[in-house]
């Protein structure tokens, strides 16, 4: 049990940090684990933001042990060194933690996917988003705990969306953790509830396909899957429209690109999702609990049918 | 009427010889059975309690602390969508809810009446015993999950899995349905005055489902039953209580029931269950 959380607001900037940190908050029961956040800010005109971590969080409670500060000073200058050998230049940066950190950079390309595996390439070193807009932040302890962690309450932009993970398939630890980016592709995240049961063979087929995978969560490959149909020209509506079938198991999802929200219900319905569709803003939740701690008077809501799609600009 | 079992307690007496959809519900019925055995209320006495702050169990305790002391009508004002508001009511009570309700809201009542002036989540009066229970807005999945008795009204649109495992009562349904209502029922009647989602009555064993639109297929073993005049008038009146615009007249409803192919599952050979389940 999982919660998944998402809002855009329709032309208009608000602090949607903070509009996500209430709803996740008021889902934590769903899953106290860890929480991931996808938000959007004002889109980049030149370059892009970087959101990358360098090793795990070593919480209490938590089978990962520390690592020498030495060592993840040697990684970070790692990326800083092949970021310059591919062409990128880092205009400015910033970190939460010893282990994530926050750049922006100006690249010749809009293809990101060379400089992406080039910067996988470093030990333990995961790209956690890269985009215009998007910034994917995901750590353990609660939506308060996480976004008091990386200033979140003041994050100004349009539309985001995060998880609260309960732990089934795979470990406590900030690499399982959603929303997951949809490696190469700018601005294009997910965040899942349930579980795929078709996960391995599809995984064998994705790999076989190029595509890398940092962690053993079944969730990873909703975006791997939206990757690579994307890839091959197929439109974000469309894509999820075919992981219903393509995708076994019970299965909620709500993906975000850079000026839009979806989600998706597969066939048997059986995992939840509340919507609220108004003028300026739309919200959808795992539990209209969280929806109601960004919208505290009476609002009309509803549930998606099965394996309904539905997508909303910003 | 001749053949019709008189309803005289909270609890349906039906005689359960022969299990078949016999008509073992009156056009005439009392509605609001209550528990006997409870706190004495009155219904002039009325109590506003504040949901804002508190969680589930304190104002569920509240809600018991003011039927102890005779309140007859409670007003629950804003419930916040919160999880497991208003459960185990076993007593005659006018309950209000002044907003949305989240999951598993009002489960296991027994002769409350309650209204709910916004939406529920998943399992709404699950498996509530008697009462009516009437919520203004949309429903989520497994609305009425093992209902055994009294009226369940949503007057929006339901779920996914509405009245699942249902074994007795009325759900009514004003708008859609999800799919899979009435996934194995076993007594009990679902109304849905719109359409009806995938799957709809899928393994039901007995009971009845009225559908003024159309159900989008039907599981297995759910077949079109024929509607009678005594089930048209019931349909009418249920429909008229509720209070419920349907644009379906009561006798273009269609009926559904259960195939009986799935009785005695057990003693059949496995061939014959496959090919059941086709």
């Amino acid at each position: 049990m999982c919660g998944i959380a998402g809002v855009i607001n329709r032309k208009k900037t608000v602090n949607v940090g903070e509009q996500m940190r209430l709803m996740l908050q008021g889902i934590k029961h769903r899953g106290p684990d860890s929480t991931g956040y996808a938000v959007y800010g004002k889109p980049k005109k030149d370059g892009f933001i970087l959101r990358f971590k360098i090793s795990e969080n070593a919480a209490e409670k938590v089978n990962v042990k520390p690592e020498d500060p030495e060592v993840l000073e040697d990684r970070k200058k790692q990326v800083d060194l092949l970021m310059k050998e591919h062409g990128a230049k880092i205009t400015k940066q910033s970190s939460s933690t010893p282990y994530a950190f926050r750049y922006e950079f100006t690249y010749k390309s809009e293809n990101l996917e060379e400089l992406a595996k080039a910067i996988e390439t470093v030990e333990k070193t995961e790209i956690l988003s890269i985009g215009k807009g998007l910034e994917l932040i995901k750590d353990l302890g609660d939506a308060t705990t996480v976004g008091e962690q990386y200033g979140l309450n003041k994050f100004m932009g349009t539309h985001g969306i995060g998880h609260t993970r309960m732990a089934t398939e795979s470990d406590v630890d900030i690499k399982s953790a959603h929303p997951y980016w949809a490696f190469p592709y700018q601005d294009v995240a997910v965040v899942h509830n349930g579980q795929l049961t078709n996960y391995w063979g599809n995984r064998r087929v994705l790999e076989r396909s190029g595509y890398r995978f940092n962690s053993n969560c079944d969730s990873e490959i909703i975006a791997v899957y939206i990757a690579d149909k994307m890839a091959k020209g197929i439109k974000l509506e469309q894509a999820m429209h075919d992981s219903l079938d393509e995708l076994d198991g019970v299965f909620t999802y709500i993906v975000s690109t850079k000026d839009q929200l979806g989600m998706a219900k597969d066939h048997m319905a059986a995992k939840p999702m509340v919507i609220y569709e108004g003028e300026d803003v739309v919200a959808c939740a795992s539990e209209e609990v969280a929806i109601r701690n960004i919208f505290p008077h009476e609002i009309k809501t509803y549930d998606p049918y099965e394996a309904e799609v539905k997508v909303w600009q910003a | 009427m001749a053949g019709l079992t008189k309803r005289t307690s909270a609890f349906d007496d039906e005689n359960l010889s022969g299990r078949s959809q016999k008509l073992y519900f009156e056009v005439t019925e009392e509605e609001n059975y209550t528990y006997y055995g409870n706190h004495e209320v009155d219904f002039n006495k009325r109590i506003s309690i504040d949901c804002e702050g508190i969680n589930a169990h304190e104002l569920n305790q509240k809600i018991r602390d003011s039927i102890r002391k005779g309140y007859g009508s409670i007003v629950i004002k804003n419930p916040g969508a919160k999880h497991s508001l208003g459960v185990g009511i076993l007593n005659k009570l006018n309950l209000i809810f002044e907003g949305s309700l989240g999951y598993f809201g009002i489960g296991c009542i027994d002769g409350p009446t309650v209204r709910i002036n916004g939406r529920v989540g998943w399992s709404c009066a699950e498996n509530m015993m008697s009462g009516k229970v009437v919520v203004e807005n949309n429903a989520g999945s497994c609305f009425g999950a093992a209902l055994r008795g009294g009226d369940l009204i949503c007057k929006g649109d339901a779920g996914a899995r509405t009245g699942i495992d249902m074994k007795g009562g009325t759900i009514l349904i004003g708008g859609n349905a999800g799919a899979y209502t009435g996934f194995m029922m076993q007594r009990g009647r679902i109304i849905v005055c719109g359409d009806v989602n995938a799957n709809m009555g899928d393994s039901m064993y007995d009971g009845i489902i009225f559908v003024g639109g159309e159900p989008h297929s039907l599981g297995t073993d759910c077949v079109l039953g024929e509607m009678n005049e005594h089930e048209v008038r019931w349909l009418e009146q249920k429909i008229k209580n509720a209070e419920i615009d349907c644009k379906v007249p009561a006798s273009k409803f269609k009926k559904y029931v259960a195939g009986r192919m799935l009785w005695n599952y057990d003693n059949l050979e496995p061939a014959e269950k496959k090919g059941i389940l086709g």
